[in-house]
């Protein structure tokens, strides 16, 4: 009986399907059938079995889950009729897959129909093992298949040679066994076997150099023979398509020829003539022999060099290029893509049809011709060509201006001949194509603007323009935004004025209009916000009569839902209302961004503790976003109206400062493409460390109220210093610290269950150390006694120690023994700290502190971060 | 290594599908494990990325990491998924080599066949292709063992 032509209730329900009007009727009839199966499963029912796992694949097919079936299909493959296991393996190719227990099953039937009696069985089990053969089957049935490579039916051995390849990818300890019988295929006259045996062949030689150098000698010559026989072919209808005979085979026997000849002049060399009569000869006005072509190309352009032949491919190659047919033309870029490497100079004579290719109508061809061009630019072409693109970039497809505008940044920075064409080039292209560009790209863009002085006044006059026309392009906004933050005197008094340049005249109050245009616009991100904010603050400064609308504006945003800008916003309003004094150092100009750095930081190579230590002004800019909290805090410490949100509590400034909780959508610096966690405001607070600006140690002072204890290298140091316990920490890890307080503590002694102290923090006036203890039984939690001691010869009053830990950490502090400290040898304070570590084994602990004190009546704070504790805490 | 394994991994062809003008499977195959939700899901959007185009435009589309060669007949499109180093135009060949041996089996093979003798579609793809390799290009050798089961019955 045959169960699928006298199974009218499968064709009842593919009908029953096709009747559904909707997805919901469908899946109420696939629900029904499946309940249905589900029982027949139940009740083990035999007769209607295969006709079940029909339908199975049937609603597989539809996407819907059918693992209920899969013992069923083991059922039908362990039955003895044909039909049965016909069905079943076919169901266990399509509802079962490699990982899956139920595999480990069905080994054992596999085997036995690999030694059936019935070729066609055997073909069968070959077929499923070839496609969900897994390593351990591999391992079980290797000795099988390698037996029945030597089957006498040829259709067993084709079989058996694809099931090969999945062994010898399984397992490719395996492949060595493989090689003799394979190569006895190549001898082969039926092309079935040809063509699989041909294929395991390449397999082998990808996997094993032992198989390539031993098929590269044996069976060269024969694989010539073998495809010249077939080039040269009588008609034969059963293999015949467009007048040739058997173009797959073809095609992998010229895929052997190319693993074989790379590499090996000798090789190349046997197959020379062949490939000329394949590339010369063959016909190229059907797929067929268009696909053979493009075959043979490949490997000429993969073995050895022959000059002739290459011109041979080349030629091919510009016929492809210039065939109407899409299909024809899509393949060429292709081709050429391979051929670059090969022969970049023929490559480069069709650099014009490519570029059209570029404009062309259809998406796939765009897209490799535009990854073509890509790999051909170079110094000399770089302008026309970047031309040519940006150009395009106007009228392109939006959802091909994704893919060109990164391209065309690529290229511009990467080839760029001189500064001024760089930024001309990426101007044009945040003015077209501004919201494509990705953040890494304007960061550079404002790094390489930083470092062209001469440039500053053309770039942020050109950026100027620019805004009055494509105000809506984000990234645009923010370079211009930052640029005339900068420069923003340059543009009103026409400063370096190029002779390319018409000239322009912008009042004080335009420039400013520019920042309140982005800082108001709805589009605008929080980014875009907080940079125009930053511009702000600094505009107040350059252009004074200004200042009162620029904070009538920023005082706007006092009420700004978003944290940052509100925290900011009330900031830059206290030091233009209230700190006149300071607020031109406050706001000067970046430093010059150290463009190496920049690169070094986007390659991943550069951690940030390592960003030359030369220069330290300029590294810090990119190196490090975190300093910036402390600063803040510290602000807010100074500023009485400020809400100071974290000087409330220890815990919230060691989340600013680790950037332990931050929201993901906290601003990026101009320059910062450091972290997420940096602001703008870094950037101005940091020019203050600029070692060119003298003045600038009055604002470290009002910033750092402690740094009379420390031996400021530069201001800059200073400022970061405050953030570091210096008598812990080598001086060369400020940035390290920060960024990595969270990473596991440097290796510290750790003798069992006994725990080192440790000097937690000291400074040239004061020393903390803890000593450690564990509770039996509560491994999470640690007791630390914390001891301080004066160094000094002044007795400190008001002492109070303050610590926060981040959030995997819970801290309890016990009252401290006193708070007053006397000078050193009478006395010190201990104060017992709990911490219950949530992450104990995975995370060390790491703490932040602050001591507060007062020396004759005068307030003191020092503060310091605390990572060197032993690990297993 | 690493390296090795790449490129032991690549495999020709990864998918066979047969999917309606109206975008329904008709039939699947894949010769590498995808989950059910990941099928759907990339079936759904080649599917709409094929239909998108027209008959001027070439027969390749890229999508993640599959080149996708299909062809169009009647209301039925073939899509397969290859690597990228496959030949392309051959597997075009390839596909009009699977519906001319469908074609000589049914004659005038039409969406209906295909739907309503699924499992005879697929015991054909089997004798072509196994593992994402192709294994039979003539047309008598792949309808044999179908044949032979017919008469079985």
């Amino acid at each position: 009986m045959n169960p699928f032509s006298s199974g009218t209730r499968l064709r009842d329900m593919i009908r029953a399907i096709r009747a559904c009007k909707t997805a919901a009727e469908e899946r109420a009839v696939v629900r029904k059938e499946c309940a249905a199966i589900r029982a027949a499963i139940n009740e083990n029912d035999q007769d209607y079995r295969h006709r079940n796992l029909a339908k199975l694949m049937f609603i597989h097919m539809l996407g819907y889950p059918t693992h209920f079936g899969q013992m069923e299909c083991l059922k039908l493959i362990a039955s003895p009729g044909f039909p049965e296991k016909r069905i079943g393996y076919l169901g266990l190719m399509l509802l079962l897959d490699e990982r899956q227990e139920v595999l480990m099953l069905v080994t054992n039937s596999l085997k036995q129909d690999l030694n059936h009696t019935n070729q066609y069985i055997v073909g069968l089990a070959l077929c499923a093992l070839g496609n969900i053969c897994s390593a351990e089957m591999a391992r079980d049935l290797a000795p099988e298949v390698e037996r029945l490579l030597q089957f006498r039916d040829p259709n067993i051995r084709k079989k058996a040679a694809l099931c090969s390849i999945r062994i010898i990818k399984k397992v490719p300890d395996l492949a060595e066994n493989f090689i003799n019988p394979a190569t006895a295929l190549l001898r082969e006259k039926h092309h079935g076997v040809l063509i699989t045996g041909v294929q395991l062949c390449t397999d082998l030689c990808k996997i094993s150099t032992e198989a390539l150098e031993h098929i590269r000698k044996k069976c060269t010559d024969g694989l010539v023979r073998t495809l010249k026989d077939l080039a040269n072919s009588p008609y034969s209808p059963e293999y015949d398509i467009a007048g040739i005979t058997d173009p797959f085979l073809h095609i992998r026997l010229l895929k052997l020829l190319r693993v074989l000849g790379e590499g090996d002049a000798d090789a190349s060399d046997t197959m020379n003539d062949i490939l000329a009569q394949v590339a010369t000869k063959t016909e190229s006005n059907k797929v067929a022999g268009n696909a053979i072509l493009y075959e043979c190309v490949q490997t000429i352009m993969s073995i050895e060099d022959n000059g002739g032949l290459r011109v041979l491919a080349i030629n091919i190659l510009g016929r492809f290029l210039s065939n109407r047919d899409n299909n024809i033309r899509y393949v060429a870029l292709n081709m050429l893509m391979k051929a670059v490497s090969a022969d970049a100079q023929a490559v480069q004579r069709h650099r014009a049809t490519i570029l059209e290719c570029v404009k062309d109508s259809d998406a796939s061809i765009r897209k490799r011709a535009l990854e073509l061009v890509y790999v051909l630019v170079n110094e000399t072409n770089v302008k026309p060509l970047a031309k040519e693109l940006i150009d395009y970039l106007e009228v392109s497809d939006l959802d091909f201006r994704g893919d060109l505008t990164a391209k065309i940044c690529s290229i511009v920075a990467k080839f760029s001949p001189e500064k001024i064409w760089y930024i001309d080039q990426m101007l044009k292209v945040l003015t077209e194509a501004g919201n494509f560009v990705k953040d890494e790209v304007w960061y550079a863009l404002i790094v390489v603007i930083s470092n062209a002085s001469e440039l500053h006044g053309y770039t942020v006059r050109a950026l100027y323009r620019a805004f009055q026309v494509s105000a809506e392009q984000e990234s645009l906004v923010r370079v211009t935004v930052w640029c005339i933050g900068e420069y923003g005197d340059m543009l009103v008094n026409n400063v370096g004025m190029l002779d390319i340049e018409d000239p322009i005249t912008v009042t004080e109050s335009d420039a400013v209009d520019v920042v309140e245009i982005a800082i108001k616009r709805h589009a605008s991100d929080l980014t875009t916000k907080a940079m125009a904010l930053v511009a702000l603050l600094k505009l107040s400064s350059r252009f004074p009569s200004c200042s009162e609308r620029i904070r009538e504006i920023i005082v706007q945003f006092k009420g700004s839902f978003v944290l940052e800008l509100q925290q900011r916003a009330i900031e830059f309003n206290s030091i233009i209302a209230k700190h006149q004094n300071i607020r031109s150092t406050l706001v000067e100009r970046m430093p010059v961004l150290d463009e190496a750095t920049f690169i070094g930081r986007r390659a991943g190579s550069l951690p940030g503790a390592a960003s030359t230590p030369t220069i330290p002004s300029v590294s810090l800019p990119n190196g490090v976003a975190k300093p910036v909290a402390p600063l803040v805090d510290l602000l807010d410490l100074n500023s009485d109206d400020a809400p100071a949100p974290s000087s409330s509590g220890g815990g919230d400034l060691l989340q600013d400062l680790l950037g332990v909780d931050l929201p993901p959508a906290s601003q990026q610096s101009g320059a910062g493409q450091a972290s997420k966690t940096g602001n703008d405001v870094l950037l101005d607070l940091l020019s203050i460390g600029s070692p060119s600006a003298p003045s600038s140690s009055s604002a470290v002072d009002i910033l750092s109220s402690n740094s009379s204890n420390k031996v400021p290298v530069s201001p800059l140091d200073d400022l970061s210093s405050l953030s570091l316990s210096t008598g812990t920490t080598s001086n060369a890890a400020p940035m390290m610290d920060l960024l990595d307080g969270l990473a596991p503590s440097p290796p510290t002694e750790n003798n069992g269950p006994v725990y080192p102290s440790i000097t937690a923090f000291e400074s040239s006036s004061l020393r903390l150390t803890f000593n450690f203890s564990k509770q039996p039984g509560n491994p999470q939690t640690t007791v630390i006694e914390a001891t301080f001691i004066n160094l000094s010869s002044n007795t400190y009053t008001d002492f109070v120690f303050q610590a926060a830990v981040p959030k995997f950490l819970q801290l309890h502090l016990d009252p401290a023994s006193s708070n007053t400290l006397p000078t050193a040898g009478n006395g010190s304070i201990t104060q017992n700290l709990k911490i219950t570590n949530s992450q104990h084994g995975k995370k060390s602990l790491v703490m932040r502190i602050r001591i507060a004190y007062k020396i004759n009546g005068k307030d003191t704070l020092e503060e310091g971060q605390v990572n060197n504790f032993p690990r297993d805490l | 290594m690493h390296k090795l394994q790449c490129w032991i991994d690549k495999m020709g062809i990864r998918f066979v599908l047969m999917v309606n003008k109206q975008g329904q499977t008709r039939l699947a195959q894949y010769y590498e494990y995808l989950t059910l939700e990941e099928r759907r899901t990339l079936e759904g959007e080649i599917v709409r990325k094929c239909l998108a185009r027209n008959e001027h435009k070439c027969s390749f589309v890229e999508h993640r990491n599959y080149k996708i060669v299909y062809r169009r007949y009647a209301s039925l499109f073939f899509l397969v998924g290859v690597d990228d180093g496959e030949n392309e135009l051959a597997i075009l060949e390839f596909i009009h080599l699977l519906v001319e041996t469908m074609d000589r089996h049914f004659g005038n093979v039409c969406e209906l066949d295909i739907m309503f003798h699924l499992e005879k579609v697929h015991f054909m793809l089997e004798e072509m292709v196994v593992n994402g390799c192709i294994v039979e290009t003539s047309k008598a050798n792949i309808l044999t063992p179908v044949q032979l089961l017919d008469k079985a019955s």
